[in-house]
């Protein structure tokens, strides 16, 4: 089992280093989901986002979200999701989620599976803040 | 001590936590408040007193979901002392 596999973190995500907690001689393949600040929603030009989190339930939530992979796709090895929380400037990255395999076959089914799992029912909360004023929002509106 | 007669102690009341995140966080002001309720009070009964403690609740309790001890729950669920609740609107990360 990898070591901190499913966190919530305030410090900067770097990709290279989640997939490095994923090392494995048997893996074949890893795939990975990035989730950037994007800096314009629907017109309006995004300043920051605001991202909170119910960290100790969420690392549990993404830790589930780790086992239906696993037991819906055999081939999928380890997961490793790791979450910012805090103020996040456009471009920075809010999500890594890194999937070893032996093979590829699969992987681009289970590391969509992961990102809409934890859009749905991962406690954390994203506040878009403009220029001239905020709000928090979910997937569903 | 079982957890029954724990409850019985305090007078037919138990204390719960109760956290607030994101929105209702700021409408209500704080994060993390100590509420006491009747014991076999359930999370629904809770959400019931919140609302009027806090008329600010009002506007997200249609859309909350409610988590104790970290995991989702119903609001039929029967609280016990000492159990963290959390009131947790519409999701939204990635």
């Amino acid at each position: 089992m990898v070591e901190r596999a499913f966190q919530i973190t305030e410090e900067d995500v770097s990709v290279d280093e989640v997939v490095a907690r994923l090392a494995d001689p048997a893996i074949g393949a890893v795939i990975t989901f990035v989730g950037v600040v994007r800096g314009v929603t629907e017109g309006r030009e995004v300043r920051y986002l605001e991202y909170e989190a119910y960290p100790e339930m969420a690392e549990n939530v993404l830790r589930q979200i780790g086992d239906e992979i696993r037991a819906r796709w055999e081939t999928i090895r380890e997961v490793a999701i790791v979450h910012r929380v805090g103020r996040l400037q456009v471009g920075e990255t809010a999500v890594v989620i890194a999937l070893s395999a032996a093979h590829r076959h699969e992987v681009f089914d289970a590391v969509h599976y992961a990102i809409d799992r934890i859009k749905e029912t991962v406690p954390i909360w994203k506040k878009e803040v403009w220029a001239d004023g905020a709000e928090w929002r979910s997937e569903g509106g | 001590m079982n957890e029954w007669a724990n409850e019985q102690m305090t007078n037919g009341q138990i204390a719960v936590k109760v956290r607030f995140f994101a929105a209702p966080r700021e409408a209500i002001g704080t994060g993390e408040i100590e509420v006491e309720i009747p014991t076999g009070s359930t999370v629904g009964d809770l959400i019931d007193l919140l609302t009027e403690e806090y008329p600010a609740l009002r506007t997200y309790t249609r859309f909350i979901s409610v988590a104790v001890n970290r995991g989702y729950v119903g609001m039929q669920n029967v609280l016990h002392d000492g159990d963290e609740v959390a009131c947790l609107p519409p999701v939204g990360g990635g």
